[in-house]
């Protein structure tokens, strides 16, 4: 019993170093956008490798995300007689909930692993003590120039994505299910509102700070050589999908106290 | 670089600030440099340094020897709060660095340069990148000035056609030369070399040994030089010291090293041959000086 409850407090105390640590990041990151010189190239190469580099998958993500999801709404709701509902619902649940969260994923996917193999390399060939031995902190360098453009990157992305939902959503239904164009439109202009959009891009905007948070927060912990940097690229994208779940639920709830679902504007 | 003010207003930083040309100022030989007392590090529970404390004078080049695994590597690091000491106090150049923030050590580090013993080549920028590095982040921004001093560096090293490969392109021997580049070309107050010329063939070692003097000389540079090879020690070496069980076991001039030995001290008789002990003790193993 004792040692149950020894357990669980070594884990509740692990999990609150580890936080500290994030935390500890953040603050740093925003320290150096306050002292350090700004560095504009690190941040293009940045934005084209977050941001343009994720259109493809982002894009694809949404696309068919958009028209399965069409499609099993239908399934379901032309058996009510509500097919021209279709349209609202799955560009609501878009925007509010299925865009940014798939979009997070697959950014963890592609772009925290990246970050957390990169930088941990750095780490365990002495690139980053290297880097502080010229008097450059490893934060101004490394990390804020990926938070900078992954904070850009992400509500950009979403947005991307939401659009292709809706566009593939859209032709499914008009096309496929034959829903009358005019009513899907009319439906979507009463239900949905920009602040949904918004939402997503809200979203994006915190789940992009998670992710090179804790990618960045992993790389630059890496430790004992390829087999520790692997562990760390592993870790990063598992706690950044979690979190980002996480914190989804929390801020669905936060963001519906400012924006309630299905209010008129 | 004189009066490291943090930039609040980076434009201002960003503007004319002068390349480090060879320091202005340097310390005035006879006051040490660098100072360690009683430096104590530990990592994990192996206990690394046992009370280091050695002085390192203005100008002068000191060898740091001692066995492979020793703590020489450690003991640079911790010159530069790479590491941090458990215990003991590092000053550079008057300034206790014991304390200091990551930030704070700024200006520290920027007067001390470093060759790490693999290079530690940043593997995303080229060779020429690399070398420029420091230049351009102590705000140099005029290229033709960058490009000029980075073919000078490289040429140095015997490197000057090599300009756009990639680190991992590059021999061992070849990168350990552009790491030297890198840290020569701001023109530092002090190098800490470590093992400057390990794996580089017997020519090339000496003409970066020559490069070693020659910097010396030239710029009155303080440094500290790790290395296995006593060949090299002898002929860049001011001082010497002999680093054993985590602890400045002898230090002294060259000619005071040899006599030690001649002098029926195995240890150091043992290290100078490269003689290890039959019965696979290495030569820092437990027999103390006769
Ligand atoms: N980051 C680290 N974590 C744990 N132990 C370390 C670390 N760095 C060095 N050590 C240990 O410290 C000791 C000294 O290492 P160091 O690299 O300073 O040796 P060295 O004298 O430079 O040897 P060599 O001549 O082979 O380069 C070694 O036992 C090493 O295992
Ligand atoms: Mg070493």
């Amino acid at each position: 019993m004792t040692g149950a409850i020894r357990a669980l407090g070594h884990a509740v105390i692990q999990m609150l170093y580890y936080l500290g640590q994030v935390a500890q990041l953040f603050v740093e990151v925003l320290r150096s956008l306050r002292v350090s010189d700004f560095r504009y190239k690190q941040l293009g190469r940045q934005l084209v490798a977050i941001g343009f580099g994720s259109q493809l998958v982002v894009i694809v993500t949404g696309a068919f995300t958009g028209a399965v999801f069409t499609a099993q709404v239908y399934f379901k709701f032309s058996e009510l007689g509500l097919e021209s509902a279709v349209g609202a619902l799955v560009c609501v649940a878009m925007s509010r909930e299925l865009a940014p969260v798939m979009t997070g994923l697959m950014v963890t996917g592609r772009v925290g692993a990246a970050m957390a193999a990169e930088i941990g390399t750095m780490k365990v060939t002495e690139q980053i003590d290297a880097l502080r031995s010229m008097a450059v902190h490893p934060v101004d360098y490394l990390v804020t120039p990926r938070a900078i453009a992954i904070l850009i990157s992400m509500p950009l992305l979403i947005a991307e994505s939401i659009t292709f939902g809706m566009i593939a959503s859209w032709t499914i239904a008009v096309t496929l299910f034959k829903i009358p164009g005019t009513f899907y439109w009319e439906h979507l202009q009463t239900y949905m509102a920009l602040e949904d959009i918004g939402i997503g891009m809200i979203k994006g905007f915190v789940f992009g700070l998670l992710i090179v948070l804790v990618s960045c927060h992993q790389g630059l912990n890496a430790r004992d050589g390829a087999v520790g940097v692997g562990e760390g690229t592993t870790s990063a994208v598992q706690i950044s999908n979690l979190a980002i779940l996480i914190f989804n639920f929390f801020l669905t709830f936060l963001l519906n106290m400012f924006w309630p679902l299905g209010a008129q504007y | 670089m004189n009066a490291q003010k943090k930039p609040s207003k980076p434009k201002q930083s960003k503007q004319s600030k002068p390349v480090p040309a060879a320091e202005a100022k340097p310390c005035s030989p006879g006051e040490p440099f660098i100072e360690v007392i009683d430096l104590h590090k530990m990592i994990g529970t192996q206990e690394i340094h046992r009370g280091v404390s050695i002085s390192i004078y203005c100008g002068e080049t000191l060898v740091l020897l001692g066995a492979s695994g020793e703590g020489k590597s450690v003991f640079l690091k911790q010159l530069l709060g790479l590491m941090t000491p458990t215990s003991g106090t590092i000053k550079i150049a008057g300034q206790d660095i014991s304390h200091l923030k990551e930030r704070e050590m700024a200006p520290v580090r920027k007067k001390v340069g470093i060759l790490f013993q693999n290079g530690a080549l940043f593997d995303s920028l080229d060779v020429a990148e690399n070398v420029a590095f420091p230049l351009r982040e102590h705000g140099e921004r005029d290229n033709a000035l960058i490009r000029r001093r980075v073919q000078e560096c490289l040429d140095a090293v015997g490197l000057g056609k090599h300009l756009h490969k990639m680190p991992d392109n590059l021999s061992g021997g070849m990168r350990k030369r552009v790491a030297l580049a890198r840290a020569m070309i701001s023109n530092p107050q002090c190098l800490l070399y470590d093992e400057p010329t390990a794996g580089l063939d017997p020519i090339v070692s000496d003409s970066i040994n020559k490069l070693i003097r020659a910097v010396q000389r030239d710029f009155h540079v303080t440094s500290i030089v790790v290395t296995h090879d006593m060949k090299s020690a002898y002929h860049i070496a001011d001082r010497i010291a002999y680093l054993r069980h985590g602890q400045i076991y002898f230090i002294g001039t060259p000619d005071e090293f040899r006599q030690r030995a001649a002098d029926g001290d195995m240890v150091i008789d043992d290290f100078i041959e490269g003689r290890s002990r039959e019965n696979g003790v290495k030569p820092a193993g437990e027999d103390t000086p006769a």
